[in-house]
């Protein structure tokens, strides 16, 4: 059977699914551990972090729909046999926000709007000409009257949808409650006593109540979203909100590819330089000393800019933007690996000097146990701890880091959607008059909730790991 | 009877903790005399220093709180006290040292200060009257040279002057209550015998009231006037010091003093313990010993017993009221205890030496300059020799920082030599490849001293035991895993401890899988690092009971590196002496113990304190400490502490003298014979 | 101590060959000077005279590494390896693609650059230090657990946000404050306060956070708890004791960063228009005027090692148990 598109596979699509494979292996195995498991217990119970656990789980969500790709079959033509392939590279999120993308109005137009931003010269049916506020093409393009007509139609659409969802949420939360009678053994009516207290194990109140807001949220902007632009559009017309979804893939990529990359140095060289001292300590501690002393920004400047001349060079070695763009990702994420993977490496470094100290690693030393089993088994189960401490903490910082850079001007690529680049466009919006405040609001909402998402669940997972901080 | 200096009625501290409410105190009563010192004695967690700390009111917020019960202190609840007016009689009419007096000092201020701040607030002294009388604290703790040591901060002094300077901060309100939190468990045996002289000379002077907190019988024996003993949250047992020893009356007080080992038990079993203290996150039903005690019957578990008031004191068991139970366990504990018996070693006549060491040196290299050049040697171990038969237990003594530790880690090839020769069986070790040195690792094992960091926290107990196996391929009797059932059945622990991980353990439970990973490879000698100094007393009688059976089971030999005395007393065959590096006094067990020649050796001995509280013993006072390894003092390297040095001890080191085939020590006041 | 430090520069200075081998492989040998022209004359059609004189205008017309048609030394010296980084050491930094000398335009800017940061920093410690101070009194306590929420929600915060908002209040909407510039002497005051105000609130987050759990650690420690015991009141046991043990752990933080302060901030100084060394980095950039840049990286690194030196130095003020050798 023959599909009418073709599967593209990014770079950082692979890397994606690469990390994917290993997080849930990583899952797998934890999960027959029970000492592994008894910190994932701890942060289970919080419920701070269990919600902010499924706001993390929405954004991936968004992200991995936003990392299968596809180019459509073009329509065949009779002179060539072969199949054509568009050009442009889509991916599932695109097919969803299918209406966003493609209603597109000529430029400004504040949120739920149903004129443009801007005056504009248009000539009327009598042919006379006169500056006014065009209607938009397709914000509140169904209303007869826009003017009387815009808030009641809102008003019954948002009101329908938030009673339709919260029914459906209601149901839900009776299915989840039942099945977690059963699995219990507790009956329902306990259950729910003790689930509306938040007194289960899991802290599933504030799951359910952060998934049912998520999916009564999704709900009512879904629909609607359809109807007008909810964040208003920008300069080129292009729906906000669309703009603001897209980038939640190029956030999560930079914070989590980036540690992807790092973490293979960071723990080979920092436990060998620990463990082994002397010259191969030395010439670890040269090698990160000098690559720390070059300022952050600076070095990544520096390669970034290479890399620009490099590919402006090499131009044709890029089927699409997008692919473009991509390997600029990619090679942002390698160069904030460079930059970051320092601290995890001097840390564990440290750690690995006390460890080999160990009466453990002393005893399986007596036991004829090599070097590279004492590393792999000895040293390595023992930091794995600080590894996902420092994983999960550096993720906000580089989610943020994406944004600065952007704006300095040596993040993404400017083709590709990011938060940082609509912050970078929207600032001086500001400067207007009236003030077009909608790109950047938007990009702030987005960019705050999963950046402090990813803080609470990883001071829970701090708090869990971390041996030090145990009853504080 | 005229008010008690400090009162405690029924005091209750808990914890609330993950595992639910921790009853860490749960009803504890006593009195204090002025002028007396009161020991508050029991094994780590019966909640002694906790009762140390409610009576400060410094229990850890906001886990701990004070449930219920009063502290009075001349009549006055200290309950009811808000914390400001706590905080005047904090270190004023009571005062606290603690245990670690490496830690318990700020480090980065002087220890003057220290001292002068405490003044400053209670006294009300300004600043050159507060400094002058610090000085005098300190030179009243007996600190040399107080005037420049003002000045001084915690990490230049030792941990003995250390602790001195702690009691110098307490002292400074003029308590009338000191409460010594284990003052002394973390200092060498002579720098105990001069702090517990020092707060002995210090309570006469001052006549303050001691409560001391301590798991040492021997220290108790030798300070307190009243003694209460600790189990899980309640004091069990409570009577005048002399009674207490002669005739304890709670089973629990009676096993503690039975399983400490000694030159008694020679060739016995120790008393054991059996069990480990129960959890406290629980309500009780009965007596709390009861899982452990001897004499228990039905009613031991189904019944609180009562605190029972006898002449001295009192106790708080069924015992009391029916005394006819206890001849019944008795006779039981009789058949126990033969049961338990083991083997006497030493049965065998051949001798071949198995392991013998000679002129071991051990010296790390101190840099300083540009370019880091070598300036000297720490001379951690500095000529050592010994020699150990099959069968045969030589104890290693000394006091910290002896080097005795880097003698067995350098014996096992963990640190490179500096000269000297390890000859195990004809082979010189030192001189092996790796690989060769590897495939005879088998034979020469290592059991260290902390339980807690000896075993990889994330592996399996069945995979530490199989590690070592499959690493020098071992082999093993049977090919599927029923080794490791019968292993771990010798050390005492049920086959499905195969299946869980070291922290699921006891202490006591985790030195016997490390006995047991060592085992599994069958070696000939092992060596003993402390085996048994991180464990409470009873669980050490179970471990040394443990390792005396399979001594004589496998004929092994140990190397049994220690400070304690009587575990030496108890264990060994023949025992070297260790300072600075080198060895003073080598011989069997009898001579050097009951006949010690070295002037060390005298002070090291004289300073254990005995239970028995009958004989007296003349303490000789060593002075100073340690000095540094780095730049150890020309001449004999005690002469600067020894009560009977000579001009020649100044001049050069002693050459060994021969006092009997079994007993030989470097001292000039034998060099003659 | 001496010797201390001197062994602490000799061992700086394979650490500044590494920097300059690796971003002289970075800009010359990844992509060739020709690349370079290319990309300033404006791409593809370029003529290759054109090429050659760009690179002979601003010294690229040498060979990278090794001139074989020079005589004796020059073989070296007269490369672009020699000219362009070699002579950094002797900070001699060359000539910006506009001809201006880049060494006379870094010491011109970085004063803008420290009077700027100097405050912000200093301010910063002292709030986030007080602040952080105060949660840890009442650690445990709803003040403790609402200052974290705050604090973390106020971390999560993009410091680009802070800055377009306080701009956008202070100065557009009050009116309280230009919005953007900078002016010499006392005049500068009013240039400042918005940015160190900016940076202030924009750090209060990770600041008090990262101080708490610092305080709250040393809280833990034996000697608080015999300060305690002497009677002492919580807040002599924190101030005298816990913040001086404290400061070691800080210092390690806050030192090393003092000499990077004349480096500015990129984006501060490019928001408000300082004329400092960050926008002069930022602008170097967005021209991508390499010289510039490569000078910046040599200079960060110099300052940063500087910044280890003074912290190992520091410790001795406040740790009385290091001792430099």
């Amino acid at each position: 059977m023959e599909f009418p598109f073709q599967w593209t596979l990014l770079w950082t699509d692979r890397m994606i699914y690469l990390l994917l494979v290993l997080v849930v292996g990583f899952g797998f195995y934890v999960s027959r551990k029970e000492h592994l498991l008894a910190p994932w217990r701890q942060i289970r119970r919080r419920p701070f972090a269990m919600s902010a656990l499924v706001l993390l789980l929405f954004y991936l969500s968004i992200g991995l729909m936003d990392s299968v790709h596809f180019r459509k079959q073009l329509p065949m033509t009779d002179t060539s046999k072969a199949l054509q392939y568009d050009p442009e590279v889509l991916s599932l999120l695109d097919v969803l926000l299918e209406g966003l993308k493609n209603n597109v109005e000529k430029t400004y137009s504040a949120p739920l709007a149903t004129h443009a931003f801007n005056k504009q010269m248009l000539e009327g049916p009598d042919g006379t000409k006169q500056r006014i506020y065009p209607r938009l093409k397709y914000g509140g393009a169904h209303l007869v009257n826009p003017e009387t007509d815009r808030w009641p139609d809102l008003l019954s659409r948002v009101g329908e949808r938030a009673v339709f969802g919260i029914g459906i949420i209601v149901l839900f939360y009776i299915w989840v409650m039942l099945v977690l009678s059963q699995k219990h053994q507790i009956p329902p009516k306990e259950m729910t006593r003790k689930m509306i207290r938040g007194e289960t194990e899991t802290a599933w109140r504030a799951i359910l109540l952060t998934a049912g807001l998520v999916f009564i949220v999704v709900g009512i902007a879904g629909p609607l979203s359809t109807k007008y632009h909810l964040f208003g559009t920008d300069k080129v017309g292009q729906d906000v909100l669309y703009l603001a979804l897209k980038g939640v893939r190029t956030g999560l990529v930079i914070g989590t590819l980036t540690t992807l990359v790092m973490l293979p140095f960071a723990i080979f060289l920092g436990i060998s330089a620990g463990y082994f001292r002397g010259k191969i300590d030395d010439a670890i501690q040269y090698l990160y000393t000098t690559l720390s002393s070059i300022p952050g920004v600076l070095l990544i400047a520096a390669a970034v800019l290479i890399l620009q001349v490099y590919m402006d060079k090499n131009a044709d070695a890029f089927a699409s933007i997008t692919e473009r763009a991509d390997i600029r990702l990619l090679f942002l994420c390698l160069i904030l690996g460079v930059t970051s993977w320092i601290g995890l490496c001097r840390m564990l470094r440290g750690e690995t000097l006390k460890l080999r100290e160990m009466e453990y690693v002393q005893a399986a030393k007596a036991l004829g146990v090599g070097n590279q089993r004492i590393m792999t088994h000895y040293i390595l189960p023992n930091v794995m701890h600080l590894v996902l401490i420092a994983v999960v903490l550096d993720f906000s910082g580089l989610v943020l880091a994406e944004a600065i850079l952007s704006y300095v001007g040596v993040g993404v690529d400017p083709a590709m959607i990011s938060w940082g680049n609509m912050i970078n466009s929207a600032r001086l919006e500001l400067a207007r008059e009236p003030v077009v405040w909608w790109s950047l609001t938007a990009a702030f909402i987005f960019m705050f909730v999963l950046v402090l998402a990813a803080n609470v669940f990883s001071d829970a997972v701090r708090d869990a790991f971390d041996p030090r901080l145990r009853g504080r | 009877m005229s008010q008690s200096l400090l009162s405690i009625q029924g005091l209750k501290t808990w914890f609330s903790t993950e595992g639910g409410i921790v009853r860490a105190v749960d009803g504890v009563s006593f009195d204090i005399q002025r002028g007396e010192t009161f020991a508050l004695v029991g094994e780590s967690g019966s909640g002694k220093s906790m009762t140390a700390l409610s009576i400060m009111k410094l229990v850890p917020q906001p886990a701990g709180r004070i449930e219920s019960g009063q502290i009075l202190l001349e009549g006055e609840d200290l309950c009811g006290l808000p914390e400001v007016a706590m905080r005047g009689l904090r270190g004023n009419r009571m005062s606290m040292i603690f245990q670690e007096p490496m830690t318990s000092l700020n480090p980065v201020i002087s220890i003057g200060e220290q001292i002068r701040e405490t003044l400053e607030y209670h006294l009300k002294l300004d600043a050159k009257m507060a400094r002058a009388r610090a000085v005098d604290l300190l030179d009243l703790v007996g600190i040399p040279d107080p005037n420049r040591r003002y000045d001084e901060y915690p990490h230049q002094i030792s941990g003995g002057m250390k602790q001195r300077v702690m009691i110098a901060i307490a002292l400074s309100g003029e308590p009338d209550l000191l409460i010594a939190d284990e003052p002394t468990t973390a200092l060498d045996v002579t720098i105990q015998a001069q702090i517990l002289d020092l707060l002995r000379r210090l309570q006469k002077d001052k006549g303050m009231a001691i409560l001391l907190i301590t798991h040492d019988l021997g220290v108790v024996s030798e300070m307190a006037d009243h003694v209460a003993v600790m189990y899980a949250g309640e004091i069990v047992e409570m009577a005048e010091r002399q009674a207490f020893f002669e005739n304890p009356r709670h089973p629990y007080s009676q096993k503690l003093l039975s399983s400490l080992p000694g030159n008694k038990q020679r060739g016995e079993a120790l008393e054991i313990i059996r069990g480990t203290v129960p959890a406290l996150n629980q309500v009780f039903l009965g007596c709390r010993f009861s899982n452990r005690c001897d004499n228990a019957w039905e009613r031991c578990e189904k019944e609180v017993p009562q605190w029972h008031s006898l002449e001295t004191g009192g106790v708080r068991c069924h015992l009391v009221d029916a005394p006819e139970m206890a001849r019944e366990a008795e006779k039981l504990q009789e058949n126990i205890s033969k049961t338990g018996d083991v083997g006497v070693s030493g049965m065998d006549h051949e001798k071949s030496t198995l392991l013998q060491v000679s002129n071991l040196k051990v010296h790390f290299p101190v840099q300083k300059g540009l370019f880091k050049r070598v300036v000297g040697h720490v001379k951690a171990v500095d000529g050592v020799s010994l020699k150990i038969d099959p069968g045969k237990t030589v104890a290693l003594v000394g006091e910290s920082g002896c080097g005795k530790t880097t003698v067995g880690k350098a014996i096992l090839q963990l640190i490179p030599q500096t000269e000297g020769a390890v000859v195990l069986e004809n082979t010189d070790l030192s001189t092996l490849s790796r690989e060769a040195l590897r495939q005879r690792r088998s034979d020469f094992q290592i059991i260290f001293q902390d339980p807690y960091s000896s075993l990889n926290p994330r592996m399996l107990v069945g995979d530490i035991l199989k590690e070592g196996v499959k690493a020098l391929k071992v082999e093993q009797a049977q090919d599927d895993d029923t080794w490791m059932d019968e292993l771990l059945d010798q050390v005492g622990l049920t086959p499905d401890a195969k299946d869980r991980y070291p922290h699921e353990f006891s202490g006591g439970q985790r030195q016997r899988i490390c006995i047991a990973r060592v085992l599994a490879v069958q070696p000939k000698v092992i060596i003993c690092d402390e085996p048994t100094s991180a464990l409470d007393v009873s669980v050490q009688a179970q471990v040394l009971n443990l390792l005396k059976q399979l001594q004589s089971t496998y004929r092994l030999a140990y190397l049994f590196i220690t400070h304690d005395l009587s575990v030496v007393d108890y264990f060994a065959d023949e025992v070297a002496v260790m300072y600075l590096g080198r060895i003073v006094e080598y011989g069997s067990v009898e001579s050097v113990l009951g006949n010690p020649k070295h002037p060390y050796t005298q002070a090291l001995l004289s300073a254990v304190p005995q239970v028995d509280p009958k004989k007296k013993r003349m303490i000789i006072r060593v002075e100073g400490d340690l000095p540094s390894p780095i730049n150890p003092p020309k001449g004999c390297y005690f002469h600067p502490r020894c009560p009977k040095s000579m001009p020649v001890c100044r001049e050069e080191y002693p050459d060994l003298s021969v006092l009997s085939p079994s007993h030989e020590t470097s001292c000039f006041l034998y060099s003659g014979e | 101590m001496i010797t201390y430090i001197i062994r602490r520069v000799l061992y700086a200075i394979p650490i500044l060959v590494g920097v300059n081998l690796l971003t002289f492989i970075l800009f010359f040998v990844v992509n060739t000077p020709d690349d370079m022209a290319r990309l300033h004359l404006g791409m593809k059609r370029v003529t290759p005279e054109a090429i050659e004189k760009w690179k002979a205008d601003h010294g690229y017309d040498i060979p990278v590494a090794w001139n074989a048609s020079a005589e004796g030394i020059q073989k070296i010296s007269e490369t672009i390896f020699f000219k362009k980084s070699v002579r950094l050491f002797v900070f001699d930094f060359g000539f910006a693609d506009d001809g201006r000398n880049i060494g006379a335009d870094i010491r011109e800017r970085m004063w803008p650059s420290l009077a700027i940061a100097m405050p912000s920093l200093i301010v910063g410690l002292l709030v986030n230090i007080t602040v952080a101070m105060l949660i840890a009194f009442f650690r445990a306590s709803y003040i403790d657990t609402w200052g974290i929420i705050v604090a973390v929600g106020m971390m999560s915060i993009s410091s680009l946000f802070y800055i377009i908002g306080g701009q956008f209040l202070l100065s557009k909407m009050f009116r309280l404050v230009p919005i953007s510039g900078y002016d010499e002497g006392i005049n500068a005051v009013k240039f400042l306060v918005l940015p160190v105000l900016v940076a202030l609130v924009g750090g209060i987050g990770s600041g008090t956070r990262w101080y708490r759990s610092i305080f709250l650690e040393e809280i833990g420690k034996d000697y608080v708890r015999t300060a305690r015991a002497k009677g002492l009141a919580e807040l002599t046991v924190l101030f005298r004791h816990v913040l001086r043990n404290a400061l070691v752990p800080i210092l390690t933080g806050v030192v090393v960063v003092i000499p990077l302060l004349f480096m500015g901030s990129l984006v501060t100084e490019s928001f408000f228009s300082i004329p400092g060394l960050g926008s002069y980095t930022i602008d170097a950039i967005n021209s991508q005027d390499f010289g510039i840049v490569r000078a910046m990286v040599f200079l960060g690194s110099v300052l940063y090692i500087v910044g280890l030196i003074l912290t190992d130095i520091s410790y001795t003020w406040v740790d009385p148990r290091v001792r430099l050798r």
